[in-house]
């Protein structure tokens, strides 16, 4: 198990202040028993290099800011326990998003998407003294969507994202489309659907399920799209 | 400053919290011995009592050698008692943070806990509007034109020296929208008189970069913050100490005025996250030296502020002191200057009784 050991890592660099192109940086560092997850090290190899730069935040898996490409596959490196990786550890920035520095991206496609989907409750009634509530059986149905950090490891791992990041919503965005979409309280169903009707928006997904299989918080975004187009597929009949 | 939440269930090592609500659906905290310890401290409340007493009875379990582990360094919060389905339906998000942070599945075994720094009940005062207030003329809270705060770095004063769990909503959903609605109708209402910035007004700021872009021989931020930390936890933890504190003062101020020769290698003008790390430790400095001083001068015990020498008894009930420390501490950067201002047990409806301060028991 864990003690003290020396780790191998291969880190994408890149800092356009300094260099021309990115590089791969051949860097090691000794961690101590306490550290169990990728982010430990990083933090480790930051305080040994300080310009190796990365986001990180709440180190448990809520803030979804340390995404990275690890060892080939989009994970979490607060999440992602370092003694069950193959060395050298592989680091390179999410794919298919420009690159700021290092392993940090620019996210603005990706939240462009995620708010083009108007990820908030529309109802148009008067706001009740209390809650609006549901029934258990209607809240259930939004277990498995509410969940979603926006940490971008699925897009960034979907072909059809890479190759259409203006178009496609992408399966952050359209997991958060069919969490107000199955909300008994939301009233712009209509609206909803008709704004991804669409040969890019949402029929780019061909169920590749790269989502599902990278997924930090093991959700599944291709079921939810798929509920989306069973959704269209009724109204259409 | 001085009063600090240590919530009582972070996984032992990592941190991540585990939230009350493992205690809300029949938690039980356990020592070496499997014993349910918050029977003897707590006996109505047991595993629900507020989050300073349990942090504290946990403290004393690991203190008086009746710890767990190999270090006997944590206690243990056991669920296995409840219904395998209950834990998936109930706490699904807790059992994930256990099994990845602890190595533990709760509906197997007992998860390693550990009280951990949580929350800070002072901070930037302010009234239930948003609006900083300073004492000025014999008014200890006169409003500064245009400064507002709110969420955990204010402190509306509705906690008072302790803190109930969720009330980070008050903090956020109130004043956050109270704020907010202060802020539109300062400005809408063309009342507001406010200074005109000086010429030299990003000067300060400015400097603080320049001095880290030229620093040379200096010491790292990671140090420095490390000794900071260490420092905290050592000398204004769960349990405070007269010596301690004294001794705690002294040696933050050291820390401190290392703090001034941070150095980074990373001059790059891109995403520079070294930069931002060495000024944030200044930030945290300055709260550190605010904590360790006003702890340090407070000689009493009340809420999260335990001290050693405060004496339990009739007229200072748990070593709370109201005749003498019934009041708000306000801590100058400059100088390290403390000032005091009375604390408000008015509510503000007319029709709402105050709460009469008594002694505290679970």
């Amino acid at each position: 198990m864990s003690s003290k050991r020396t780790v191998q890592f291969k880190i994408y660099r890149y800092d356009p202040d300094r260099d021309d192109k990115p590089y791969m940086q051949d860097i090691s560092v000794e961690l101590e028993e306490s550290d169990k997850k990728l982010l430990d090290a990083l933090v480790r190899l930051k305080a040994k290099d300080d310009s190796l730069s990365f986001r990180r935040s709440c180190r448990e898996g809520v803030c979804g800011s340390d995404a990275m490409n690890i060892n080939g596959k989009n994970g979490l490196a607060c999440l992602t326990s370092i003694d069950e990786l193959p060395q050298p550890i592989t680091l390179r920035p999410l794919p298919g998003l420009p690159v700021i520095r290092d392993v940090i991206v620019d996210m603005t496609q990706f939240f462009k998407q995620y708010h083009s989907i108007k990820p908030y409750l529309v109802n148009n009634d008067p706001a009740p003294e209390r809650e609006r509530l549901q029934s258990p059986e209607d809240r259930e149905e939004l277990n498995g969507l509410y969940e979603c950090i926006l940490c971008a490891c699925c897009s960034t791992s979907c072909p059809s994202f890479w190759w259409n990041p203006d178009k496609f919503v992408g399966p952050a965005g359209l997991l958060a489309a069919y969490r107000f979409l199955a909300d008994t309280r939301d009233q712009a169903t209509t609206e909803r659907l008709d704004n991804l009707e669409d040969p890019y928006r949402l029929f780019r997904c061909h169920s590749i399920m790269n989502c599902v299989d990278v997924c930090p918080k093991n959700l599944n975004p291709t079921k939810a799209i798929g509920k989306i187009k069973d959704m269209m597929v009724r109204r259409a009949v | 400053m001085e009063f600090w939440q240590f919530h009582p269930t972070g996984v032992a090592g990592a941190g991540v919290l585990i939230t009350e609500g493992v205690r809300g659906e029949g938690g039980i905290l356990r020592n070496s011995s499997g014993e349910r310890f918050m029977e003897r401290y707590a006996p109505n409340l047991k595993d629900l009592a507020s989050r300073d007493v349990v942090s504290r009875s946990m403290v004393t379990e690991i203190n008086e050698g009746r710890g767990c582990g190999t270090e006997k360094d944590h206690v243990l919060l056991d669920i296995t008692h409840l219904s395998p389905e209950n834990i998936m339906k109930r706490l699904p998000g807790i059992r994930e943070i256990s099994i990845q942070f602890a190595g533990v599945d709760p509906i197997k075994a007992p998860i390693p806990v550990v009280p951990t720094c949580h929350y800070q009940m002072g901070g930037i005062p302010t009234n239930y509007k948003g609006q900083v207030v300073v004492p000025k003329d014999g008014n200890s809270n006169v409003p500064v034109p245009g400064f507002y705060a709110a969420g955990e770095c204010a402190c509306a004063s509705v906690h008072g020296a302790n803190r109930l769990g969720t009330n980070s909503l008050l903090d956020l959903l109130v004043f956050g929208k109270s704020a907010g609605e202060t802020v539109v109708a300062d400005f809408e209402s063309g009342q507001l008189t406010l200074k005109p910035l000086p010429d030299d007004a990003a000067d300060v700021s400015l400097a603080r970069i320049a001095r880290l872009e030229s620093q040379t021989n200096g010491v790292e931020v990671n140090d420095v913050r490390l000794d900071m930390q260490r420092t905290m936890q050592k000398h204004a933890g769960v349990f405070r100490f007269a010596d301690m504190l004294k001794e705690g003062v002294t040696k933050i101020m050291e820390v401190a005025e290392r703090a001034k020769y941070t150095q980074i290698k990373d001059k790059s003008k891109v995403w520079n996250t070294a930069r931002t790390e060495a000024l944030e430790l200044d930030n945290l400095i300055e709260v550190a030296k605010a904590t360790m001083v006003s702890a340090e001068a407070r000689k009493e015990s009340r809420g999260a502020h335990v001290r050693d020498d405060a004496i339990d008894c009739a007229e200072t009930p748990n070593g709370r002191d109201d005749k003498n420390w019934l009041k708000h501490t306000l801590w100058f950067s400059e100088g390290n200057r403390l000032d005091y201002k009375p604390v408000n047990l008015q509510p503000m409806s007319a029709d709402v009784e105050p709460i009469a301060l008594a002694k505290r028991t679970y």
